[in-house]
């Protein structure tokens, strides 16, 4: 027998392989897949057409709403990563693929990658619900492309917290109990309500978690206003959540497969 | 390769705390030939083959597969070897091509080459009619024949296969069996653990028998039957004072006793002369056997022969009340 030697493999080409895996094993999973398309959008009509009348923030509810869904869903979009890092940890797939000189920040990374655009596609649902519904923005093209880069840092940071809980988890079910606390992070925050309309204490926390800075970020830039000193602390935020991360993904993984 | 052997392992140790998985173990496995680790669960089986798979670095000793070092050349080492785990490590929400596929894209094809090598294996693996569905849908022996067919995208110069049948009925177990004879027949080298002596019996030239993390023998299948003997004589007295005259007289021809059940195994050929002539010897006046039964020497059997206890150390039965 002709004796085959696999040729050195491809980084890149590994990780668009395995991005690509994570994003079919995911469109696959049709309740999480429904789950994570659809909540933010029905959310956001829940909040736009049954709360939002009571809610009074100076503009149009609708407005003043989206950039808080827009990071919800990513939210739900993220929280996929646990799952599907967890079951590869869990079900040989990993050992599997470090024998095929596949490595496992490719693994990770790939989940991580197709998590960004799974939210991009979600994203892109929750704003054409949000025109259809009367959200006008006034940003120009370079506030977009900024409000994108600001939504994809989010994403990437939550995303790989949610790696870090996959690797956490023992069990599937553990990681979505997990990340199910992730995806309330925006409700203390500035997304649905102002902040100083909340109660002393929550006010306290809502100002000092990340979540605030980048809607305040994502508001400034969509509606125009100052982002003021929001824009820097998102970025670090969202900078230092992914370091953090990455740095513990390393560590966990290296733990769990010894 | 630089080497004759596939795999030549020495004094290979692993502890993970207190626990001692692995003592020392050494391993020699020719090219083009069948080995298999045998053992209960916990004997080692499953860390001997992730460190010879590169996936663990042993804490002592050193291994060479396919020519080089585990440890220090573990990049050319996963480039000539495939690994099937003991859980099927196909994904359940792809299909069976999209398996394949996605494992030839790994090992570096280009897209229609991997979608033709795809379509070659599950041609070869008797899966062509499932290749569209999805391998949630697959039956136990469907997903293992996957499962190999996915380690075979490219033909690795080592085969592992960790209890390649555990879990299968005994028609997907003989299906997969064919399955593996056939790329031994290809010249592929395979090292597999299993639970089952029969499997190792079908399967291994050599078979080395691994217990609390040292091989207490090794031998071609022929060598080990000497040593255990493969086929037993059950025999039920009936009663105790019968039972106690029979084991006096056995002495160490006895194999194992179970006073409760007032049974005792010897060894025997399985003829028909031989079980005769011992029952004769045992029972002269063939009044003190109820019953008797002869059956293969199992794992158990090769244990107790080698290690002088069982190879699953069971919790004591309560005696029935």
């Amino acid at each position: 027998m002709p004796e085959h030697i696999a040729p050195a493999p491809s980084r890149v080409g590994d990780l668009i392989t395995m991005a690509a895996r994570s994003l079919r094993l995911t469109s696959r999973n049709a309740e999480a897949l429904l789950i994570s398309l659809t909540l933010p959008v029905i959310l956001m009509l829940l909040f736009v057409y049954l709360f939002g009348g009571a809610i009074d923030t100076g503009t149009a509810y609708v407005t003043y709403v989206v950039p808080g869904v827009l990071l919800l869903c990513a939210g739900f979009g993220a929280s996929l990563t646990a799952q599907t890092v967890s079951t590869d940890m869990s079900s040989g797939a990993i050992d599997r693929f470090r024998s095929m000189d596949v490595s496992g920040a490719a693994v990770l990374t790939g989940h991580v990658t197709a998590s960004l655009a799974r939210n991009v596609v979600s994203t892109a649902l929750v704003l054409a619900v949000a025109f259809a519904i009367g959200f006008r923005p006034v940003a120009g093209l370079r506030e977009w492309l900024l409000a994108a880069g600001v939504v994809v840092m989010f994403v990437l940071a939550i995303s790989a917290v949610s790696a870090v809980i996959g690797l956490l988890a023992r069990t599937q079910e553990g990681a979505s109990g997990f990340t199910f606390f992730m995806t309330f992070l925006p409700y203390p925050s500035s997304a649905f309500v102002p902040v100083d309309t909340l109660p002393g204490w929550v006010q306290g926390f809502a100002e000092n978690q990340p979540v605030t800075p980048v809607i305040e970020t994502l508001r400034a830039l969509l509606l125009g206003g100052p982002a003021g000193s929001n824009a820097l602390l998102a970025a670090a935020w969202c900078g230092g959540i992914f370091v953090v991360s990455v740095l513990l993904a390393r560590v966990l993984f290296h733990r769990r497969v010894r | 390769m630089t080497e004759e052997l596939a795999v030549a392992a020495h004094g290979l140790e692993k502890s993970y705390g207190n626990v001692h998985v692995l003592r020392g173990v050494d391993l020699h496995v020719e090219r083009g030939s069948v080995f298999a680790l045998l053992g209960p669960n916990g004997a080692g089986k499953t860390t001997t083959v992730r460190i010879l798979s590169t996936l663990l670095p042993p804490d002592v000793g050193t291994a060479r597969v396919a020519g080089y070092d585990v440890v220090r050349e573990r990049t050319k080492v996963r480039r000539r070897i495939s690994l099937t785990g003991q859980y099927a490590a196909v994904d359940e929400d792809q299909t069976g091509t999209e398996n394949l596929v996605m494992m030839a894209r790994l090992r570096g094809f280009r897209r229609a080459a991997a979608r033709a090598r795809a379509a070659e294996l599950l041609e070869r693996f008797d899966l062509t009619e499932a290749a569209g569905r999805r391998v949630g849908t697959y039956s136990g022996g469907m997903r293992r024949r996957l499962d190999l067919a996915a380690s075979l995208v490219t033909e690795p110069a080592v085969l592992f296969l960790d209890e390649p049948t555990t879990g299968l009925d005994p028609r997907s177990r003989l299906a997969l069996w064919q399955a593996i004879k056939d790329l031994v027949a290809r010249g592929v080298t395979v090292v597999l653990t299993t639970q089952y002596l029969e499997e190792a019996d079908e399967l291994a030239d050599r078979i080395a028998v691994l217990d609390h993390g040292t091989i207490v023998a090794e031998g071609t299948a022929a060598e080990l039957k000497q040593k255990v003997a493969d086929t037993r004589l059950d025999i039920t007295f009936v009663d105790r004072a019968s039972f106690r005259a029979a084991s006096a007289k056995l002495g160490d021809a006895v194999v194992s006793a179970e006073p409760e059940e007032l049974r005792l195994a010897t060894v025997t050929d399985g003829s028909a002369a031989h079980v005769r002539s011992l029952l004769d010897d045992i029972d002269p006046s063939r009044t003190t056997i109820a019953h008797f039964r002869t059956r293969t020497a199992s794992l158990d059997d090769v244990f107790l022969a080698l290690t002088g206890r069982p190879a699953q150390e069971r919790p004591k039965e309560p005696a029935h009340a």
